[in-house]
């Protein structure tokens, strides 16, 4: 049965900025329909009285006192970066 | 047909912590370009966000001052996107658990009083700044990435634009109580988008709605909602249908012009930040915030118009900022009388302050000083006209109202002998006056009066002139 179509694969990798070619896509879309079966059976399990886990520690209040510390030096951050000006990053323009 | 608008609103309100929510960089307003990035910030391998506590205490302090029920365990989950204003591609947001829901709060407008539900205020991280040029590309500015938000977004209770306004303008008054923001539009620390839809009256379900933005004054809010909601009945009346888009308020022409066609939020691919544990928040901690928060605009409202009988009108100008009510409470604790004190605080003081473009904290005027000022106008030591000249004084160098008044030899002239002198000699000047008066022109005694103030620099006291010119005239 199959469930991700080509389109659905290159809808996703857009979102990641990722390119896609067809025959890359039709792959994908195999691939993940198994996961997915995979992934259905465990819808199969009864978890009526299973509290929802968001973490597999279970670690809780992990919190820092409201006090500024060292931050990044401008100049060396701005290495990083492909263009900028007036310590500003430049990007490519990118309207609304 | 006629319509029912329906609209709902989504406030961002920047958190004045010392440091960003994730990271210990400092978050400030006005540094300059990309000096306050941790490399948290930017998501550079190996870094780890960690949770501001103060930025919690005030999410859960502005939800309690909103009537929330205040989450017991909440987390945090990324929001997908991409787009330059944030490096790491995902907002850190919370989704299903936030910190605050099920809230209200009573707005008054038009003449009736409503309550707007609150569904919930979720904390969140702001996004870098962006600069649009338009020689090819944009400028980045990182220093407002992970500022701590919190977004508060009501139910879809909202069904004017004047309740929008008064909703915001409460909602301002009672976040800039609990300290935890300074609220200013013009700073960015408060914004606010609009979901709106119109639908048949009688109608149960909503219609299609679109999200307005860039409503940068509360003005704008109004009139941003009233120009969406009449395109949106031109729509309607012609048999077209409203598409879900994302509007932007244009402020030259007060129309709204399509920013995007919106995506479902599906496409933002939430999960749960693996990073960020979740956080238990127990009985203790409540209380400890609950226990922080001063009292609200409300109470103080109820409390003017109870204990000080102050009109209604004059408690809800009063309370509209704490700086003006504590200023108020102040005034009135140093003796001065309280509506003399509300007049002064909501006429002269804020005549000055709008002309002057300052606020009062900026200015050398203290609660002592303006209640030395109005105590001076009760026991009729000084008239109002001369109490301008004082005020003058006291808003420019401060001090106490009575030494000035002794110094400049403003005290006024209520010594009976000394205005019959006055008196006197004026209507000696003055017989055609006289004559007037005598043959029914009322305003003639105006003249005289004028004649006595000006005589005497403005220091006669005026009910005590007016009774004695009178009885001045009726001897000739």
């Amino acid at each position: 049965m199959s469930n991700f179509t080509k389109e659905d694969i290159q809808y996703y990798a857009n979102f990641a900025r990722i390119d896609m070619p067809d025959a890359e896509a039709e792959k994908y879309a195999t691939r993940l329909d198994t996961l997915l079966e995979f992934s259905d059976r465990l819808k199969e399990l009864d978890t009526t009285d299973v509290e929802p886990m968001t973490h597999p520690l279970a670690i809780v209040n992990v919190l820092r006192e409201d006090t500024p510390e060292d931050i990044l030096n401008r100049d060396e951050m701005l290495k990083s970066v492909e263009d900028h000006e007036d310590g500003l990053i430049k990007v490519p323009n990118i309207l609304d | 047909m006629n319509f029912e608008t329906i609209v709902g609103l989504e406030v961002h309100v920047e958190l004045k912590t010392d440091t960003k929510i994730f990271s210990p960089a400092p978050a400030h307003f006005g540094a300059a370009p990309n000096m306050n990035i941790h490399p948290t910030d930017l998501a550079y391998p190996g870094t780890l966000p960690t949770m501001n506590k103060q930025a919690i205490d005030f999410g859960m302090k502005a939800s309690m001052a909103l009537n929330c029920d205040v989450a017991r365990v909440m987390n945090f989950d990324r929001k997908h996107y991409f787009y330059p204003d944030n490096p790491k591609a995902y907002q850190v947001s919370q989704d299903d658990r936030p910190v605050g829901a099920n809230g209200w709060i009573e707005i008054e407008v038009d003449g009736y009083k409503k309550k707007i539900r609150i569904e919930r205020v979720h904390l969140e991280e702001d996004a870098g700044k962006l600069t649009h040029s338009d020689n090819g590309y944009s400028l980045v500015d990182l220093n407002r990435q992970g500022t701590p938000l919190i977004e508060i977004v009501t139910e879809a209770d909202i069904r004017t634009p004047n309740e929008a306004y008064a909703f915001l303008e409460k909602l301002k008054a009672i976040i800039q109580y609990t300290g935890v923001s300074d609220v200013r539009m013009e700073e960015g620390s408060l914004r606010c988008d609009a979901n709106i839809s119109l639908r048949p009256y009688g109608q149960d379900e909503f219609g299609t709605k679109t999200e307005l933005k860039n409503l940068n004054s509360f003005n704008f809010v109004r009139r941003g909602i009233a120009n969406e909601v009449e395109r949106q009945e031109k729509l309607l009346l012609s048999g077209e249908k409203i598409v879900q888009q994302t509007r932007r308020y244009d402020e030259a022409t007060g129309q709204t012009v399509l920013m995007r066609i919106k995506g479902s939020a599906n496409d933002y691919r939430f999960i749960n930040d693996p990073d960020l544990p979740e956080i238990v928040i127990d009985e203790d901690w409540i209380e400890r915030v609950r226990a922080e928060i001063p009292e609200l605009p409300d109470a103080r409202k109820n409390r003017y118009v109870s204990e000080l009988d102050l009109p209604a009108y004059d408690a809800h100008v009063l309370t509209l900022t704490k700086e003006m009510s504590d200023f108020f409470d102040e005034t009135v604790k140093a003796g001065a009388d309280a509506k003399l004190a509300s007049n002064w605080l909501m006429g002269g003081v804020s005549e000055y302050l709008n002309a002057e473009g300052k606020e009062l904290k900026e200015t050398p005027i203290t609660p002592a000083g303006l209640a030395s000022l109005v105590k001076l106008i009760s026991d009729g030591t000084i008239s109002s006209k001369i109490a301008k000249k004082v005020f003058k004084e006291l808003a420019e160098n401060g001090g106490d109202a009575a030494v000035i008044v002794k110094e400049k030899g403003l005290v006024q002239i209520s010594d009976e002998g000394t205005l019959r002198k006055v008196i006197s000699e004026i209507l000696d000047a003055n017989e055609q006056s006289i004559e007037d008066y005598k043959n029914g022109k009322d305003r003639a005694v105006g003249f005289l009066v004028g004649q006595v103030m000006k005589a005497t620099k403005g220091q006669a006291n005026p009910p005590l002139v007016n009774k004695l010119l009178l009885e001045e005239i009726s001897k000739r």
